[in-house]
């Protein structure tokens, strides 16, 4: 598992008081986990520090608003890990 | 203080972009209906009022940072407190500090001070919509003004 895996995890266990154990790569953070929209906005805020990137959350929204994308794509936690991956890593560019 | 209406800022002292701060001012009413029953014979500011106080100070910043192209909504209150009781004619200083600005989403910090003396303190989370329509939007305009938050559209149009 991803060491970003692991710290969007720990993040979700300690932010929404789930344990931790019950988050896997494979999770929804919204079907599976439960957490809604203003929960997830406590999750983004610690992810934007802890990694110092800014997740697009509106931009994600509209393109799952859009037909363009799947929610899957962006809150099954090992997917999220990628895009802050590849946050991360645009940052450094 | 417009305390009725629920527009709690009289005026912004100092409003800081770079600094991502904002200092507000604020003198509550002698006299309010909320004091005959907050409490009888024993009038206090609530304490909800002294939050929504900080909100709409925080909002204000978050509106200028945006060049009132969007509007903030009060989404969640972490650890509010309530120092000290606040009483009519007391005169307040609302300030805040945007901490983070996300998609969607901002963090302030944001305290009020009476007489020198922090008398609440509280972090503010606010959601970064669209205006709802366009009234919403010249109302907030006019209201900005009338408290001298100016502002300027984008240069990028």
């Amino acid at each position: 598992m991803s060491s970003t895996f692991e710290a969007i995890a720990n993040i979700i266990a300690e932010t929404c008081d789930i344990p931790r154990d019950s988050i896997t790569p494979e999770s929804h953070a919204i079907n599976d986990l439960g957490i809604d929209s203003l929960d997830f906005l406590d999750i983004a805020f610690a992810i934007d520090k802890a990694f110092g990137i800014k997740l697009p959350l509106e931009q994600w929204t509209q393109e799952v608003s859009d037909g363009k994308a799947t929610t899957d794509q962006y809150f099954v936690l090992q997917n999220l890990a990628a895009r802050i991956d590849e946050l991360v890593a645009a940052k450094g560019a | 203080m417009r305390i009725e209406y629920f527009q709690l800022i009289d005026r912004i002292v100092d409003l800081n972009l770079a600094d991502r701060t904002i200092t507000c001012e604020a003198t509550i009413p002698t006299a309010s209906t909320i004091f005959e029953g907050h409490f009888p014979g024993y009038p206090l500011m609530p304490g909800v009022l002294l939050v929504e106080a900080m909100a709409q100070t925080s909002g204000w910043l978050v509106v200028a940072a945006n060049r009132f192209e969007r509007m903030a909504f009060l989404a969640s209150v972490k650890e509010a407190k309530l120092r000290t009781f606040v009483l009519p004619g007391q005169v307040l200083s609302i300030s805040s500090h945007l901490e983070h600005e996300g998609s969607g989403y901002a963090v302030l910090n944001a305290k009020i001070k009476c007489d020198g003396k922090v008398v609440s303190d509280a972090t503010i989370t606010l959601r970064v919509l669209d205006f709802p329509n366009a009234q919403v939007a010249d109302e907030m305009r006019k209201l900005a003004e009338r408290i001298g938050l100016k502002f300027e559209a984008r240069a990028d149009g």
